[in-house]
């Protein structure tokens, strides 16, 4: 088969991947090596693909001859699809051919379990030995560790990649059960604490010796689908937390699943992907790694899914009215964060600034804080910054279509079925 | 100060500026403008041209460097964007933050402070961009790039890039302000460059755009297409320099003859030793 196609139909195979940052590791050049991670720091966006999403690293399978049947995935044994694999050679061509044209950052190397999850990890560890080998490359690597393969291998793969991750894809075991049959949730988990420990060990060793070699510098992250199983947003949301917490992941992706099979126990084939709940769910997640929430803040058991109308900060805004309004002369960086229309950046300058003496409601605009949404929940030196006080459903009313107005249009078609649903 | 109508020409250098800045305060007087060599409009008001003395910009830069260490740094930033009027914009800031002392670096909503900002972090969002959009080729072993940039971008990914491809020889032409950054064993160089024609692709080059484009098609969601978001995140105005949005050339004539006569006109790129030798250099 030619590369072009090879690389078409392993490229198609992986898409439904999202984890695709190179963020977390820094590396500067070796003499005689080819590339660095030092703008991996912040991740690089390369290009972007048509439906939007940021294209870092050569994100492709090493082979779609899978000889297991998850029913949501498209190189289940059972489906009727081309089958091919990548020579290590090939592949280490094009991703030193891709890098060199500042194309890419790096590889991003999963595959579909090739005889045994032992011979796949085996096979991917020639793969990157050889790139990093005799092919002198010195950028990002990305590596899915195939759950089920054994420990002393899952290793040796970490000590060649910048980051390591298992995707979990179904977030409970009955999902699991009834739609991957061939995984158990141990199966899964088992490589993740590996990498924990592995990662803080190895972190640990290069205190005392620098030459201690590096297991996945750039640490794990996992992903999640999203609308394939019945889970809520909470259980979701709820996972996620613990993830970051108990095994220390530095991200958690989520997947609106595309069905690709008709299948009973799967949405039908004419289910639009749920973008808008995607959405929301790395909207939440941003608001856990960046803002100081906890997941039990945004959901519970009375409210289990987001409100798709309105941002899980302006929701949570509008459940405590008794925290608002909000001093912007006075109050501290974590209170400002929780101001719906201030950012991480906003906050920040809004402390500089007042230095000087008080900001005014159009200080604050010039400072990026997005007056839109943040005016019903500040006061500048006691003044409201909107002279008139709205009720609630008035807020809520505004709020939403600022939002509304700032969805794509594809999202905003889903929203206007939530609206004639109710 | 008195007020005389007074328009000071200078260099386009940043010392050029201080030393501007330099002129004005030592001969008491406010410029109406400052303009590069060449762009004076013929009109009414006096025009001054200004020598570029070190010892006078490091006089100005000692001074802002006691009020903060941050000042210059902003500066030489705000000097590479395209800010219109930048050099008035800067001699405005200046003059404000003699006049009111460190504390006005805090006072960032000031409309002689905040355009300032925007215009640098604009400038920050335009390297940062090209840092990924950027797309080399490869001719006879060397890589080529061209860029579009609306600031002046290149002081600001020399070093991104002469770490990224430190075993390598590279060259990066800015179209809009027709300079180029040239690099080999671990030397770089930026030199005016008037013109440039970049060569066309060889066998193996025009393979691996293929790939690539190949790549970039697979790799979308056509459920989840998105072209708004698309878009914002990657303005058109870079689609004219990417490899993904260009129409495949029909033939594929030898780029070493065009590579070639890159190193016979601006800047010499030489293949002993990689050495680079150009009268300019900035
Ligand atoms: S193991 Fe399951 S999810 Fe992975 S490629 Fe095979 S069928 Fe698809």
């Amino acid at each position: 088969m030619e590369l072009l196609d090879k690389l078409t139909i392993l490229a198609d195979a992986a898409k439904y991947d999202a984890a695709c940052t190179s963020s977390g590791a820094r590396r500067g050049h070796v003499e005689g090596m080819i590339g660095s991670t030092s703008s991996s720091i912040a991740g690089c966006c390369h290009t972007f693909s048509a439906d939007g999403r940021c294209v870092t690293l050569l994100k492709v399978l090493l082979s779609n001859d899978c000889v297991y049947d998850c029913k949501y995935c498209v190189n289940r044994r059972s489906n009727d699809v081309r089958r091919t694999s990548f020579t290590p050679k090939e592949l280490a061509e094009l991703t030193i051919g891709f890098y060199r044209r500042n194309y890419i950052e790096g590889l991003f190397l999963s595959s579909a379990v090739l005889g045994s999850p032992d011979r796949t990890t085996e096979l991917m560890i020639r793969t990157l030995s050889l790139l990093r080998g005799e092919y002198r490359f010195n950028g990002y690597i990305h590596a899915k560790a195939i759950p089920g393969a054994s420990p002393e291998l899952v290793y040796q793969l970490g000590l060649l990649a910048d980051r390591l991750s298992v995707n979990i894809e179904l977030p409970s075991e009955a999902s699991l059960k009834s739609l991957a049959p061939n995984k158990t949730k141990r199966a899964i988990l088992a490589p993740m604490r590996q990498i924990r420990y592995g990662v803080a060990e190895s972190k640990a060793e290069l205190v005392k010796y620098r030459s201690a070699p590096r297991f996945a510098p750039a640490g794990q992250s996992t992903q999640l689908i999203v609308g394939a199983s019945g889970e809520s947003d909470r259980h979701i949301l709820n996972l996620t937390e613990s993830l970051y917490g108990q095994y220390r992941l530095k991200r958690v992706f989520y997947s609106a699943y595309v069905p690709v099979v008709e299948n009973a126990l799967l949405p039908s084939l004419d289910t639009k992907p749920p973008l808008l709940r995607e959405h929301r769910l790395y909207q939440a997640d941003w608001l856990l790694r960046f803002y100081g929430f906890r997941a039990c803040e945004l959901l519970d058991e009375a409210q289990p899914d987001f409100d798709p109308r309105l941002d899980p900060k302006c929701c949570w805004a509008l459940r405590h009215p008794e925290f608002f309004p909000v001093e912007v002369n006075r109050a501290d960086y974590e209170t400002l964060l929780r101001v719906p229309g201030v950012g991480v950046v906003s906050a920040k300058r809004i402390l500089v600034a007042r230095r000087t003496g008080p900001l005014h409601a159009d200080d604050l605009r010039k400072l990026g804080v997005v007056m839109k949404r943040a005016q019903y929940f500040l006061t500048c030196s006691g003044q409201l910054a909107t002279p008139l006080r709205l009720s609630y459903a008035g807020v809520m009313a505004n709020l939403m279509a600022i939002e509304r107005a700032a969805l794509p249009a594809a999202q905003f078609e889903q929203l206007s079925l939530f609206d004639r649903v109710g | 100060m008195a007020w005389r109508e007074i328009i000071y020409q200078y260099d386009g250098s940043f010392d050029g500026l201080l030393s501007c800045i330099y002129e004005s305060y030592t001969q008491k007087e406010r410029p109406t403008a400052i303009v590069c060599d060449g762009d004076a409009e013929p009109c009414f008001f006096e025009v001054r041209t200004v020598a570029t003395v070190r010892a006078h910009a490091e006089r100005v830069s000692r001074s802002l460097r006691r009020l903060s260490p941050d000042v210059i740094p902003l500066l030489r930033r705000v000097h590479l964007t395209c800010l219109p009027n930048k050099e008035m914009a800067i001699y405005r800031f200046v003059a404000k933050l003699y006049r009111e002392g460190p504390r006005y670096l805090t006072r960032l909503s000031d409309d002689a402070y905040q355009p300032l900002l925007r215009a640098v972090h604009q400038l920050s969002t335009e390297v940062e961009h090209l840092r990924g959009f950027l797309r080399f080729s490869v001719f006879d072993g060397m890589l080529g790039a061209e860029i579009e940039p609306k600031n002046r971008v290149l002081p600001l990914l020399r070093g991104h890039f002469c770490d990224r491809c430190y075993n390598e020889t590279f060259f990066i032409y800015d179209r809009t302000h027709r300079e180029a950054l040239l690099y080999a064993n671990g030397v770089s160089r930026i030199v005016p460059l008037e013109s440039f024609e970049i060569a066309a692709p060889d066998a193996e080059e025009a393979d691996y755009r293929r790939l690539w484009k190949r790549f970039y098609d697979t790799i979308a969601i056509p459920e989840r297409e998105n072209p708004k978001r698309r878009m914002s995140n990657m303005p058109k105005r870079y689609w004219g320099t990417m490899t993904e949005f260009q129409e495949e050339s029909a033939e594929a004539p030898p780029a070493a003859e065009e590579a070639r006569r890159f190193r016979g006109s601006g800047g010499r790129l030489g293949r002993g030793g990689g050495r680079l030798d150009h009268a300019a250099t900035v």
